[in-house]
């Protein structure tokens, strides 16, 4: 998996440098104003997340630049923390102890090594067929039915979510699109930016202009200004992004807008999850995000939808 | 401590704290030098080195965790591991309220400044409940009423290696540091072991 390191890949990741530049300064401006207790919090949660952003990036495009690999490390290692946050707070009982070292040091590294040798067959099938048949057949040897079902579909739901799900986003680079070999890379590039700008852009519109609340007993930070906001300026960015992808403008766009709305679902059923669990992040790993779980709910949902809808139209 | 040992429990911890992602949690209480007996909920073979890895570590050279000497003293390989990397006290262990010699082990480590790591339950639960703690616990306060008797809370270390299973999984565990505790004037047997233990569970609230 050689990625060609074009002009187009460079002016995405000035852009994003650019972005951040931007949004440090304007950090460093607020930070200087600010005089209320109350604005202070939300400035430095602010600052925190604009420096985690740096970090994420910098991350992001150390892997990227070892061709591929690096990429499929990387979000193989962002499963298994988000693995492991999501069972840590979803009880399970002792009779699931061999079921979740199944979970963690077979089902989720072979998924990975699936899509680092491309092999796309066992790739789509491999978690909803053999890991989730292999689940409650492991649990049951063990010979506690205590909440068999719930416990299963625990199990079950933290594999689809925090591996299958998220390892469709290194999985872009295995499609092969006629006229765009070895150009995959900006297609990942393409999902993580829409996504991540959605958040960012839902949560400048909540904060500045936000009034009306979506659905406050699920998520009291979500506001129909801040969402419609977020969603429109990142399928507009996804628009204007064109020229990275195999899309003309307005498929662009509307995939955008199909990858953002997406996002927002899964941000609402991660905030549902946390609300069932009485609890406010999933963890604590990323400065002013939260857990990792926390940061990559909207692309758990967006990724494998992106994937597939792409695969299928240019494919 | 040599080189090789010093080498040893800095991975030891470093690979703990990786698996467990645990971090101590200080709660109405900071990390100190003083000699203090630092009493824990017990449910996991890692329970032990969480502690210990969770101290800072200018702290971990001078507590010595309690262990049980015919398990820990098997093989060689257990008992440099407890003797030399975890600098452990191995005490014999015998029915009932422990043997004589071994509370008199202890509070002669305390008086010569060293720190301890006790589990008075005795044995390991199944992590779903605190079980009722041994008199070793008060016959410690009763000997040595300056030292402080630091109650710790450890939390999911259970899910992460239960009892006879000899593989962890990953899941994060915590340990919780509380206020510390002293024998109160004229306090009886039973009624500090209850206090005591109630400190343990008070730590857990919320978890």
């Amino acid at each position: 998996m050689n990625l060609v390191w074009d002009q187009q890949l460079l002016i995405l990741l000035g852009g994003i440098a650019g972005l951040l530049i931007l949004s440090s300064l304007i950090g460093l401006l607020l930070d200087r104003r600010v005089r209320t207790e109350s604005a202070r919090a939300v400035v430095d949660n602010l600052n925190a997340r604009i420096r985690s952003w740096w970090v994420m990036t910098a991350v992001f495009v150390v892997a990227l630049a070892t061709g591929g690999v690096g990429s499929v490390i990387l979000f193989g290692l962002v499963s298994f923390v988000a693995l492991r946050e999501f069972i840590t707070l979803t009880p399970t009982r002792r009779a699931d102890h061999r079921t979740l070292f199944w979970a963690f040091f077979v089902f989720a590294p072979v998924q990975y090594v699936l899509v680092g040798i491309q092999w796309y067959g066992l790739f789509v099938i491999f978690i909803p067929v053999y890991a989730f048949l292999f689940v409650p057949v492991r649990s049951v040897l063990a010979g506690d039915t205590e909440d068999f079902l719930a416990r299963t579909a625990k199990i079950q739901w933290g594999l689809m979510i925090a591996v299958y799900c998220v390892s469709h986003a290194p999985a872009l680079l295995m499609l092969q699109i006629p006229g765009y070999e070895g150009q995959q890379a900006k297609l990942l590039l393409f999902l993580i930016v829409v996504v991540q700008l959605s958040d960012v852009l839902q949560y400048v519109f909540g904060k500045t202009l936000g009034k009306h609340r979506i659905l406050p007993r699920i998520s009291p930070n979500k506001t129909w200004e801040g969402t419609l906001g977020g969603i429109a300026g990142a399928s507009l960015v996804g628009a204007l992004l064109w020229w990275t992808t195999p899309f003309t403008p307005w498929t662009s766009g509307a995939i955008a807008l199909l990858v953002c709305t997406l996002g927002f679902t899964g941000g609402l059923v991660m905030s549902a999850i946390k609300r069932d669990r009485g609890i406010k992040d999933f963890g604590s790993l990323i400065e002013g995000h939260g857990g990792m779980m926390d940061r990559i709910d909207s692309l758990c949902f967006a990724a494998p939808v992106f994937f597939h809808v792409v695969r299928y139209f240019y494919g | 401590m040599s080189a090789a040992t010093s080498l040893a429990a800095g991975l030891l911890a470093g690979l703990t704290r990786l698996i467990t992602g645990v971090r101590a949690r200080w709660v109405c209480t900071a990390p100190s030098t003083a000699a203090r007996v630092y009493f824990a909920n017990h449910a996991s073979h890692l329970d032990t080195l969480v502690i210990w890895a969770s101290l800072p570590k200018a702290l971990r050279t001078r507590v010595r965790p309690v262990a049980a000497a015919d398990y820990w003293g098997k093989s060689r390989l257990r008992r440099w591991l407890a003797t030399e990397v975890l600098n452990a006290l191995l005490v014999e262990r015998s029915g009932g309220s422990g043997s004589r010699e071994a509370l008199h082990s202890l509070v002669t480590t305390l008086k010569a400044g060293d720190s301890l790591i006790l589990f008075p339950e005795g044995t390991r639960g199944d992590g779903s409940a605190v079980g009722a703690l041994r008199p070793g616990l008060y016959f410690v306060a009763e000997q040595c009423p300056d030292v402080e008797l630091i109650p710790v809370h450890l939390h999911n270390l259970s899910r992460i290696l239960p009892k006879g299973e000899l593989l962890p999984v990953p899941i994060m565990g915590s340990a919780t540091f509380g206020a510390p505790m002293h024998l109160r004037p004229g306090e009886h047997r039973d009624s500090f072991l209850n206090r005591a233990r109630a400190a343990i569970l008070d730590l857990g609230e919320g978890q």
